[in-house]
């Protein structure tokens, strides 16, 4: 379970984040939607530590991360961009991921398979498509069986069969008690997958509703739909 | 330390397999072959090794190094996304670049000098060669401290090459405009300092106390042989290129230790 | 013609003949007595140093041609005067000391023959050059196989002829100029030869002034302090195959015409003042064949003129050849300037009458395309940056810059303070072997 509480972040003068608490829990997936430059990226990177917030506190079971680097041996994370060294290939890149987690036991490379990448695995990633570099990352991601899985736009760009077996997986993981955050543009797919949603705008959390909820709420029969009607009048309401 | 090592085997992995490194040896390989072939004697030929590994590693270090960093960027977000600290990551990358090319530096010009070289030559050989090594780690951390400060890429590599022009031409212009205008004065130590304040110029000076110790015994040169030459000059600039190698480098561990990716 | 003319022409001609008869007879006459000398020299005595007789009562007791045997040791001789014709032999080990007092051994006579004897302590003086051997005004002295340890001079020779200096070492050990001699010192001197020494730790290793027709070859001068040769005044000598290494100020010739140096290595003279070699004056004469490497300044011209300078390798020197713009008609032809640091330096911009045709330069970047073995474009060997050193000579410390490269392309492509008269039209491709 991750726990966020008055998190704070600015660049300069641009405020990113503006006092979001949100609490994550585990065996769900909770999705964070909002338009660009909401401050989605910035709320992830802070849970890995990419992003140094101003104030506020994270917590990931029971644990404050300030100042931390272990914790991270909990969380798989899979980058909107995935880009690799050019001139290794996907075997050096998720090598080198284990060896710096020290070589844990029990790994679990089924995706591999699932997403047809061991052909792959001679090329320089360099020469690997968009999809492919993708199909890596998540790998990466879920190959320690983290207990927290950081998830940024994972199915963008990959191909039908990919991304369905892609979302078994998280499924899968979902089950098996993991915390997994997503982030999404594509609303179908967080219908599909998410238990609930944080709408974040201008740094700041809206609502965070179980989707049934919001749904039902709406009145409206798909998530895209509700989640526009909640948007729109919330800003007769402002 | 782990994490560190493994980084810097997997960058410099990374740079080795790439095209770009090979030719870069290929090329130091092939220069220094050429000259001690077609120079007449071998000492004319270090004297133009010199001037292409101060010319050439600063210049090739410091855009070699921007570049790679900005090319690596999602890759080391996503290296810092694991269980590793900022400090052995940068540390590891910086040393897996510089130890690259410095390597092929070292590859390329050392083995055409152990082919050809002299007895004679042996000292000037390694002061070439640890000279180059040093500038590939000043210029390398040099790169890392813009890399890092500046998120823009075509503003970031600007600004590395403003710095080589500057290091490697303008501030001798300056020197020079110094001198000839306070001709009057006793500008001998002034020289000193200026000269260890820039790394192109503390590596050139250490070579030319190799290669031209008999023009530096006469007129003022004596002074500089005296202060350069001496236990204590070669301390005090030892310590200098140490200083430039330590300073850039601590400067862009720190902003990378809290740089927002 | 009118006839008392006559007459003095037709006296003129007796007087040659009667002059040619007296040659024969001198002629005739010095053979008898060279004969007579050589009969001598089988009859000669032998005296013996030792059993009670020192080495100076020996020399007295001697008679003109004698030999006179050092035995092996240490032996006291302060200021023995030798004037009479004598061989003076040491057998190994003999050893003459002068105890720092004043001179060892002083010849007034001719045909004095001096073999294998180590002469230690001539005395340190400001005001007499105290020497181990000082001859003045003889001639056919030889001094051979002879050490020479601690002696303020070692060899003093004045207006004196044919004598010859051969095998001997000098070691000295002075630290000021002032206060140590020369090795070997020669003064109105005449058809010297000087070969196979070794001089090290003196004042000058060899020293010439106003003498005529010396040969000075195969010698090794080296750690001397002032000049390893020093020549003043001294036409029509020769020195070959000598070396002349790590000296004070390396070697000078001044004041002189027709010099040939040829074959000699001038090496690793440092110094703000040290030169390979220094000519001062010099005019006619031939450098050619010598090695001239890692000096401050390889060959340094001050007002000399005429004199050809071929086949000389210049080599890693601080600047290869320092001319002044007032030597001139000198030719520079074959020789190799190979990696100094300023091949040429000279202070003047203005027109050259000095030749440089067909050397060879390491720093030449020209081509060769018709293949002829030489540069098509002409080398000139000044720099821009050899020249702001002479004006401020600080500016050194911006050697091998790439801000000085740059100045030096843009004055080679406009040529303003560079003297462009002083080019090689022909610079080789190869050096000259």
């Amino acid at each position: 379970m991750i726990t966020i509480e008055h998190l704070c972040k600015s660049y300069g003068k641009t405020r990113a984040l503006g006092g979001v608490s949100l609490t994550i829990p585990s065996g769900g997936v909770t999705a964070i939607v909002g338009p660009n430059g909401s401050g989605k990226t910035t709320l992830i990177k802070s849970i890995l530590g990419l992003v140094k917030p101003d104030s506020g506190v994270i917590t990931i079971a029971g644990k404050s991360i300030n100042n931390s680097d272990d914790y991270r041996a909990g969380i798989g994370y899979m980058p909107q961009i995935a880009r690799f060294p050019d001139n290794l290939d996907a075997v050096s890149a998720i090598e080198l991921v284990k060896s710096l987690r020290g070589y844990p036991a029990d790994c679990d490379e089924r995706l591999i398979d699932a997403l047809k990448l061991r052909p792959h695995f001679g090329k320089p990633l360099r020469a690997l498509s968009g999809g492919t570099r993708q199909k890596v990352s998540a790998v990466i991601a879920f190959m320690f069986r983290p207990a927290v899985v950081i998830l940024d736009e994972p199915t963008a760009g990959l191909d039908p069969l990919s991304s369905s077996r892609l979302k078994d997986h998280i499924i899968e993981m979902k089950a098996s008690g993991a915390a997994i955050l997503l982030t999404s543009h594509i609303m179908s797919e967080i219908e599909e997958l998410a238990d609930s949603i944080a709408y974040l705008l201008d740094g700041s959390i809206i609502f965070h509703e179980p989707v049934a909820s919001i749904i039902g709420k709406s009145g409206e029969r798909t998530l895209e739909r509700a989640i526009a009607r909640r948007i729109e009048n919330g800003k007769e309401l402002l | 330390m782990n994490a560190l090592w493994k980084v810097a085997r997997f960058t410099a992995t990374d740079i080795f397999r790439s095209k770009w490194l090979p030719v870069y040896t290929v090329f130091f390989f092939l220069i220094a072959e050429g000259l001690f072939r077609f120079s007449g004697d071998s000492g004319q030929a270090l004297v133009s090794l010199t001037n292409i590994t101060i010319l050439l590693i600063p210049a090739a270090s410091i855009i070699y190094g921007a570049l790679y960093f900005y090319g690596a960027r999602e890759f080391i977000e996503l290296l810092l996304a694991q269980p590793v600290g900022r400090k052995p990551l940068f540390t590891g990358l910086f040393s897996g670049i510089a130890g690259a090319l410095g390597g092929g530096f070292l590859i390329g010009t050392g083995l055409p000098c152990l082919l050809h070289g002299t007895a004679d030559d042996r000292i000037t050989i390694l002061a070439i060669l640890s000279i180059g090594v040093m500038l590939t780690l000043i210029f390398v951390a040099l790169a890392l401290l813009v890399a890092v400060r500046s998120d823009e890429k075509v503003r970031g590599v600007g600004i590395c090459l403003g710095l080589w022009l500057a290091f490697a031409i303008l501030y001798d212009g300056l020197i020079w405009l110094v001198l000839a205008l306070f001709a009057d004065y006793p500008l001998e130590r002034a020289a000193i300092v200026m000269t260890t304040l820039n790394p192109i110029d503390l590596g050139r000076v250490g070579i030319m106390l190799r290669l031209d110790i008999a023009a530096l015994m006469g007129y003022t040169g004596a002074v500089f042989e005296q202060f350069f030459g001496s236990r204590v000059g070669f301390t005090l600039t030892s310590g200098a290129m140490l200083a430039w190698i330590v300073a850039p480098f601590m400067l862009a561990l720190r902003s990378f230790s809290r740089k927002d990716f | 013609m009118p006839p008392h003319d006559m007459g003095r022409h037709c006296s003129s001609l007796e007087m040659m003949s009667a002059a040619a008869g007296q040659i024969l007879r001198l002629l005739l006459l010095f053979s008898i007595c060279f004969a007579c000398m050589r009969t001598s020299a089988v009859h000669a005595a032998e005296v013996r140093v030792g059993n009670g007789v020192d080495f100076a009562a020996a020399v007295a007791k001697a008679a003109a041609g004698d030999r006179i045997i050092v035995p092996n040791g240490v032996h006291t001789a302060i200021d023995v005067k030798i004037d009479k014709p004598l061989e003076i032999t040491g057998q190994a080990g003999a050893t003459l000391d002068g105890k720092g007092k004043s001179q060892i051994l002083i010849i007034s006579a001719g045909n004095v023959v001096i073999r294998g004897l180590t002469f230690i302590r001539s005395g340190m003086s400001y005001v007499s050059d105290n020497a181990a051997i000082k001859a003045t005004g003889i001639s056919d002295l030889k001094i051979e196989n002879c050490s020479f340890r601690d002696n303020f001079f070692g060899i003093y020779l004045a207006k004196s002829s044919n004598c010859i200096v051969r095998n001997c070492s000098f070691k000295a050990s002075g630290r000021l100029e002032s206060s140590s001699g020369n090795g070997i010192h020669q003064w109105y001197c005449r058809n010297s030869v000087i070969e196979n020494n070794t001089i090290a730790g003196h004042r000058d290793g060899i020293y010439l002034e106003f003498s005529r027709n010396a040969i000075i070859r195969g010698n090794k001068s080296l750690n001397n302090i002032r000049y390893g040769l020093h020549f003043m005044f001294s036409d029509s000598c020769a020195y070959r195959d000598n070396l002349f290494q790590e000296n004070g100020a390396g070697v000078a010739v001044m004041y002189s015409k027709f010099i040939t140096m040829t074959g000699n290595i001038f090496r690793q003279n440092w110094g703000p003042a040290a030169y390979g070699l220094l000519l001062k004056e010099i005019a006619d004469s031939h450098i050619e064949r010598n090695r001239i490497e890692g000096n401050t300044t390889g060959l340094y011209a001050d007002g000399c003129n005429r004199n050809t300078i071929h086949f000389n390798t210049f080599h890693r020197n601080g600047w290869g050849v320092k001319i002044y713009a007032n030597s001139s008609q000198n030719n520079f032809k074959d020789n190799n300037f190979l990696s100094n640091t300023f091949a040429v330096s000279t202070n003047s911009s203005s027109l050259q009458t000095n030749v440089f045709d067909a050397n060879y330069w390491s720093e030449y970047t020209g081509y060769d395309l018709n293949r002829d073995g030489f540069g098509d474009a002409a080398h000139h060997p000044v720099r821009l940056f050899t020249i702001l050193i002479e004006r401020q000579p600080t500016s050194l410390i911006l050697l091998r810059s790439l801000f000085i490269d740059l100045l030096d392309a843009a004055e080679r492509a406009l040529p303003v303070l560079t003297p462009q008269t002083l080019a090689d039209a022909h610079p080789r491709m190869k050096p000259k072997q």
